[in-house]
């Protein structure tokens, strides 16, 4: 052993052209990018790799060690999961159609050069963008409650008498619309920002062409605009997609525990129940939704090749 | 002349939708502020005032309420903690995907933007049980390690798209003219780079700042303020979380002005 390692160099040393410092420079100038992206690695490693890991050997391993599947026995069994997971699912179907008209509606609106001050609009509709979930809820928690400022508002210009209960608890239809136009003023912004960027892309002449040829707003939306703004639209989608089965403090900041979702769901067999395994079952739940969901948009948005654009 | 004040007619339209919705996000904010700064009576009265009687009451309220100073204190820490971390190591990666073509970047690339908006339940569950085991559990920094993991993929894409906006050129100009890969980096990437940098910075506070599950679930009496603000959310007054609603928000507002002209180089570049 001791052998090999001595010759290794001088073998190597014997092949090497004149110059050998630079050769070397070169051979460690090959290596940096992967210096460079190694601490990533490891971390992404000790902390999305291992933790997934172990969230699985927490939902799908017994107390023997064994595999079991009683954990998700125990969650799909449990009374709040039904709603907690039709819940989630509706907020999806609901929100995204809206969200991305809306944020499609601000996208060109930004986008138009006869709009004045387009820089401000733009900040404006920017704003929600650092905002996070939990002031998002407490914001239209404000509007919402019995004696915020919806009602307030109804009283003064007179169209009601007494207060109207928004957040019933009774009317499941009402918290799902609460939590809608939340997550919508929320996280629209995300979706209106990469939709400018793909605007952006779309060549003038395109539009123009379609203007000179009689074409219609609608139908330069319908024809050229969405078309070409698909790409941007499939990376709004899946990511819009992941994040919503994610949703977790707008729904308790408005609801209390009047409707639960899933994440809510994990968080009270983790920390009321203090049930890990069941709680990592729901986190797998999610996960797998996460990904058969991205599968699904890829494959519902896919661009056939002679469809494609350089 | 009706092709004229049709076009006048759309213009007005535009600018009136423009409008329309610019009031559609600030309308809330403005509610919200106008709650933080009445006074308490009024925060309970009904129906409100439109306009304020401006006060400070309310939000001493809720910075006095038991708790809220200290999870304030420690939400900031965490989330500079957070953001030295994930700078320190996510902008050398960055930096080697902006410059570098080396076997398995995009492999790399794509580990890393499907770690973008991954489940952070999936992350924090587990990390609960490992951090009870290195001592680390109910700690700030555990938190901003947990947080760190939230912010890095963000990181590092951003960083890379604002290295490669840096012409590579430039630096190759600074190498034949006797700088080394290093100082080159210092003394011409880096200056052109520190702008972009700095907004990815600052957005990494805030991803920090910002985020709740993982801090309710790895903390119990050392919470930040988001969690902190949870937990007590259903049992609290209007005034506290009216105040409390305002004080998480605040910060949002102003990164977002601060950082308005990268908005694009951010999350613009993310299909790419």
């Amino acid at each position: 052993m001791a052998g090999q390692t001595s010759t290794a160099p001088a073998g190597v040393a014997a092949r090497r052209p004149p110059e050998p410092d630079r050769r070397r420079g070169a051979a460690r100038a090959q290596l940096l990018p992967y210096w460079l992206v190694l601490p990533t690695l490891l971390y992404v490693v000790a902390f999305f790799a291992w933790p997934m890991v172990q969230a699985f050997g927490l939902a799908f391993l017994g107390e023997d060690g064994g595999p079991t599947l009683e954990h998700v026995r125990t969650m799909v069994g449990d009374v709040q999961f039904t709603s907690a997971l039709t819940f989630t699912l509706l907020l999806l179907v609901v929100i995204l159609p809206v969200q991305f008209a809306v944020a499609l509606t601000m996208a060109l609106l930004v986008n138009n050069t006869r709009l004045r001050a387009r820089g401000l609009f733009l900040y404006i509709y920017a704003l929600p963008l650092a905002v996070s979930e939990l002031a998002a809820g407490i914001v239209w928690f404000a509007i919402f409650t019995q004696q915020g400022y919806l009602n307030s508002v109804l009283e003064r210009v007179g169209l009601i008498d007494v207060p109207f209960i928004w957040l019933d608890y009774r009317a499941p239809e009402q918290l799902l619309l609460a939590v809608v136009l939340a997550e919508v003023w929320r996280a629209t912004s995300f979706v209106m920002i990469i939709l400018v960027a793909g605007l952006q892309g779309i060549p003038r002449d395109y539009l123009e062409a379609a203007e000179v040829f009689g074409a219609g707003l609608l139908t330069r939306v319908r024809r050229v605009i969405l078309p070409m703004l698909k790409p941007s639209i499939q990376v709004a989608l899946i990511f819009r997609t992941i994040l919503a089965f994610q949703v977790f403090a707008t729904v308790i900041a408005l609801t209390g525990r009047g409707a639960t979702v899933l994440t809510a769901e994990a968080y009270r067999w983790q920390t009321d129940v203090r049930d890990p395994n069941v709680a990592a079952a729901y986190a797998g739940l999610i996960l797998l939704l996460s990904i058969v969901s991205t599968a699904v948009i890829l494959r519902l948005t896919r661009t056939p090749p002679e469809q494609r654009m350089v | 002349m009706s092709g004229e004040s049709s076009a006048r007619m759309r213009t007005i339209l535009l600018h009136a939708g423009a409008v329309a919705m610019a009031l559609w996000i600030l309308v809330p904010i403005y509610f919200i502020t106008a709650a933080a700064f009445s006074t308490q009576e009024a925060v309970f009265g009904y129906p409100k005032p439109l306009v304020p009687q401006i006060s400070t009451g309310t939000l001493e309220f809720f910075l006095g309420a038991s708790g809220v100073l200290p999870s304030f204190r420690r939400s900031v820490v965490v989330a500079f903690v957070t953001l030295g971390l994930a700078v320190a190591i996510g902008t050398p990666a960055g930096y080697a995907l902006a410059r570098f073509r080396f076997r398995g970047s995009d492999t790399f690339r794509l580990l890393i933007v499907s770690t973008r908006a991954f489940p952070i339940v999936i992350l924090s569950i587990p990390l609960a049980v490992t951090f009870i085991r290195f001592g680390i559990d109910d700690s700030s920094f555990g938190l901003a390690l947990m947080h760190t993991a939230l912010a890095l993929p963000f990181t590092v894409l951003v960083t890379s798209s604002v290295f490669a906006g840096i012409s590579e050129e430039l630096e190759e100009a600074a190498m034949t003219l006797g700088c080394n890969r290093l100082t080159a980096f210092r003394k011409v990437v880096l200056p052109l780079a520190l702008p972009g940098l700095a907004a990815a910075a600052i957005f990494t506070w805030i991803i920090s700042w910002n985020e709740v599950f993982a801090a309710s679930i790895l903390t119990l009496r050392n919470r930040t303020l988001p969690a902190q603000v949870l937990a007590a959310l259903t049992q609290s007054p209007l005034p506290f979380q009216f105040a409390g609603g305002f004080v998480l928000l605040a910060p949002a507002l102003v990164v977002i002005f601060v950082i308005r002209k990268y908005l694009f180089s951010l999350w613009g570049r993310v299909s790419r």
